[in-house]
């Protein structure tokens, strides 16, 4: 099926998907987040009838309104990227892949797009407790956006629901309501939007701090940031969590993953968790080198087998044991999965050819050995079993980022919360200084997170069963390289163009009356 | 009852449900037009915000719905999906760019410290309403006079000219589908800012709108013509019971008269849009966008039917002629299908709320104090 791949062009395929999600999660989390405290705000404001909370509502949505429109501008690439630049993957896995994605668009889009013209040029239009319906409808509409995306997304990562068909020679859904509940669905949807909540919060933490520093707006500034503190309180718990459930997931559907990311090359029962350390960038699966020039770890003996399996003795398997087998420990290694995908990939060859040749006898003992390896039929187009290795450095740097970060900001909202509750928050300006930074490292947080995610399943499209080198598009690598150039281009100008419109809109404050 | 269909039954419906979401986005490029308008009608500041400001408050339905249109196909055919997007790259590229260009624009127009300037975005928007508009009629064009691609046993598309995609809008068919589509949403975008507007001291605004209604629909008749006798007359592309794939002669004049229904949905869609037209541009009437919305729902649905129904190959290959797709071969399995169906049931609810939105909106026609006022476009 796959001959000659040009691994340039895979690579720059890849780098542009990755370009192109990094810019739309600029956007997102702050659309998936502020729409709920701009829903909350304006609550406040029906309850109260206080005019104050609706002009803080319209600051905060104005904001909202500059990010969202360059989010729908990179989430319309995203979404056909699959098609221009991973066209093999769409027909492959399209029988399932597209659902979502068009359910998304059906039942997620239109509420956003329709709701919002009401939330923004609605308020003399329609009554006051349609406007907050419709802020409400937002922000159901973008959350509810993110959990299909998210459902594909969970699906790439752990396929589940599925079968090959090898007459069609792509993968057919069998049980849709498998692909919606896919238990990594569930903890990517709940983990990006309880993260996404956290980080909008700290973006208005970070705004009304900056008002505060500069005595402008104070009753205003301290108001947003209580909500905000709260919310970004209750969300750091949800993020917490379910970034759990997201590891407990990752041991049982992609231990390479975790592997990857803990920096754990040989698996151990009680295995420790590294706080943080700094890898040895020789070291290769298989050799004998110490995989930290240097490392922290958690006091907690077991704790990465707690983490991972939820009991502290358990086994976690490390990058070696996945490439090369561990027969004490019944893991089979992506050697041992590569030569029955081989044989699974020629058998499904015979089969087609047999089909051909319309010779029944032949097409049946192809079937019957085909069928005997399928379940390793994307190992198969692997050239050697490290190919199974993500980027460790990545992943494991990326992920650590995350975590600490994480466990900081929660704290920073507890601190907050207090200096607003005893009222001294204007005078605390160390802390209305580090508030003004927080927006930037939820927003370094959310990215490394999703680097995880995604660095960590490589070489698979589909986990397991679909590499990056199947799932492409027949393109050249100059193709893919100029369309690189030029999203990178348009996506960077647009992206300067909406931080100067923002930080203009945010010096200009919440005023009506000058434009 | 949805799950006892058979499979070319749901094949067969999935290809009207595309073509509903397709015809309904033809509709609305009204927004495309109004943008591709703005600077022939528009002359002062205000006349401008008033045209930005009525049109920023509905291009999220059209940029949705174009958006639904490739999740639906994707969802419903994704061998199309795989074929096309992956194979005729460049056109889909720039395709997307110019609606990339249109997203930030109605929203960073008129923002202080925006970079670029308003002129610059009212341009990206002028290109979004004229070449991106051109492109996707181009490409559907490709849907009657074929493509450049041949498809492994695997299924992987190799395209055998090296523009990917760009050779369509060499073609006179294409490209007059695709000035014909565009000079189309300039009538029904000059419709819908009549309809939408309240002209109170701005009588001048009016009065170009209701001319380029007529003006506009003028210059989309000699490409309407170009593209209705050359569907007519052209050799097409047919697909037998065993699935072989040949040229027939007139074979679309043949589907017209094979389902006859076909042609009425267009003699109805072309008189509903003259009937728009002739009232907007001769008399105070508001309505036409009504008329010649529905009449261009119903001309896209013949379009679409014509391409896909009766043993017709809706994305056909001229390279290989057996690689080219039909309803038949592309589609999703049975299984899929039947549930995108129960998905689908739900479409009635959207519009509902659409267009309870649409009139509680726009109850009220947009003033020109309303479009300068702090917080518009």
């Amino acid at each position: 099926m796959i001959e000659n791949v040009d691994l340039t062009m895979v690579n720059w395929a890849r780098a542009l998907f990755a370009l192109t999600a990094m810019y739309h999660w600029i956007f997102v989390p702050l659309t998936l987040g502020l729409s709920w405290l701009c829903a909350f705000y304006e609550t406040i404001y029906v309850k109260t009838g206080n005019e104050e909370w609706k002009r803080l509502a319209k600051f905060w949505m104005k904001l909202f309104g500059i990010n969202f429109a360059i989010g729908v501008a990179t989430g319309i690439i995203l979404e056909f990227e699959f098609g221009t630049n991973w066209s093999n993957y769409s027909w492959m896995v399209g029988d399932i892949f597209g659902a979502p994605l068009a359910i998304e668009g059906i039942i997620a889009f239109f509420l956003e797009a329709t709701f919002f013209a009401v939330m923004f040029f609605g308020w003399e239009r329609v009554s006051k407790g349609f406007h907050l319906f419709s802020t409400w409808m937002v922000a159901v509409g973008s959350n509810l956006s993110a959990l299909w995306i998210l459902v594909a997304n969970g699906w790439m990562q752990y396929p589940v629901g599925q079968a090959f068909n090898p007459d069609s020679a792509r993968f057919e859904m069998q049980n849709i309501m498998e692909v919606i509940l896919s238990p990594v669905a569930i903890s990517k949807f709940t983990h990006a939007t309880s993260s996404s909540m956290l980080l909008s919060s700290l973006f208005v933490i970070s705004v009304a701090s900056w008002f505060l520093l500069k005595k402008r707006y104070i009753r205003m500034a301290t108001r947003s940031i209580v909500v905000a503190a709260v919310f970004g309180l209750l969300s750091s718990g949800l993020t917490a969590l379910t970034g759990d459930e997201h590891a407990y997931s990752n041991a049982r559907y992609q231990p390479m993953k975790l592997a990857a990311f803990e920096g754990l090359y040989d698996g151990e029962r009680g295995a420790d968790l590294v706080a943080f350390g700094i890898l040895n960038h020789a070291k290769q699966p298989g050799d004998n080198l110490d995989p930290f020039a240097f490392a922290v770890k958690v006091p907690i003996p077991g704790m990465l087998s707690l983490l991972a399996n939820r009991s502290a003795g358990t086994f976690v398997p490390g990058i070696n044991d996945l490439v090369y087998g561990n027969a004490a420990e019944n893991i089979m290694g992506a050697a041992q999965k590569i030569e029955r995908g081989r044989v699974a990939v020629e058998q499904l060859a015979l089969y087609k050819q047999a089909r051909k040749n319309r010779n029944g006898q032949d097409a049946a003992a192809a079937l019957a050995a085909f069928n005997d390896h399928r379940e390793y039929l994307g190992y198969g187009y692997l050239d050697k079993p490290e190919e199974a290795v993500p980027p460790v450095g990545l992943t494991f740097y990326s992920f650590h980022i995350m975590v600490i970060l994480g466990g900081l900001f929660p704290l920073v909202c507890l601190a907050f919360l207090y200096f607003a509750y005893t009222n001294t928050l204007a005078a605390k300006h160390w802390l209305l200084g580090l508030g003004t930074t927080m927006f930037f490292l939820a927003f370094v947080a959310s990215q490394a997170g999703w680097t995880v995610a995604e660095i960590g399943r490589q070489p698979w499209a589909i986990q397991g069963l679909l590499p990056v080198t199947v799932a492409r598009s027949n393109l050249t690598a100059g193709t893919v390289m100029a369309t690189f150039i030029m999203f990178l281009i348009l996506f960077t100008t647009l992206l300067l163009a909406e931080i100067k419109i923002m930080l203009k809109q945010i010096s200009i404050g919440p005023e009506e009356d000058s434009k | 009852m949805i799950g006892s269909l058979d499979l070319t039954t749901l094949q067969q419906l999935w290809w009207l449900l595309c073509s509903v979401v397709g015809s309904l986005f033809l509709f609305l490029t009204f927004i495309q037009g109004g943008q591709s308008l703005l600077w022939q009608v528009a002359k002062t500041d205000t006349e401008k915000a008033m045209v930005i400001n009525s049109l920023g408050r509905k291009w999220e339905l059209t940029f949705t719905t174009l958006v639904l249109f490739g999740g639906a196909l994707f969802a419903a055919f994704p061998k199309f999906y795989a074929t096309s997007f992956g194979g005729a790259y460049w056109v889909w590229i720039l395709i997307l760019l110019t609606f990339v260009l249109q997203a930030v624009s109605f929203e960073y127009r008129s923002k202080p410290a925006n970079l670029l300037g308003a002129r610059t975005f009212e341009l990206f928007l002028f290109i979004n309403g004229s070449v991106g508009i051109l492109l996707l009629g181009a490409a559907v064009g490709t849907f009657f006079s074929g493509s450049n691609f041949v498809l492994s046993e695997y299924n992987l598309v190799t395209w055998t000219n090296p523009l990917r995609g760009l050779e369509a809008a060499f073609s006179l068919f294409n490209l007059s589908l695709g000035l014909f589509l565009v000079f189309n949403a300039r009538t029904l975008g000059a419709m819908y800012l009549v309809n939408n507007l309240h002209f109170a001291g701005q009588p001048e605004l009016e009065e170009r709108l209701r001319k380029a209604v007529m003006t506009s629909f003028i210059c989309s008749l000699p490409f309407l013509l170009y593209v209705l006798v050359g569907l007519v007359l052209m050799q097409g592309f047919g697909v037998d019971e065993q699935g072989v794939v040949s040229i027939v002669a007139r074979k679309y004049l043949t589907n017209l008269l094979a389902l006859p229904w076909i042609p009425g949905l267009l003699l109805a869609g072309l008189a509903l849009v003259i009937l728009a037209v002739l009232r907007t541009a001769r008399s105070t009437a508001t309505g036409g966008i009504w008329f010649g919305g529905l009449g261009t729902v119903l001309v896209g649905l013949a379009i679409f039917f014509t391409a896909g129904y009766n043993n017709t190959p809706f994305y056909p290959s001229k390279a290989d002629l057996q690689s080219s797709l039909s309803i038949y071969n592309a589609s999703s399995s049975h299984y899929t299908l039947t549930a995108m169906t129960y998905v689908a049931l739900t479409i009635p609810f959207v519009l509902a709320y659409i267009f309870y939105v649409w009139r509680a909106m726009d109850s009220r026609k947009l003033t020109s104090e309303e479009a300068t006022r702090y917080g518009s476009y």
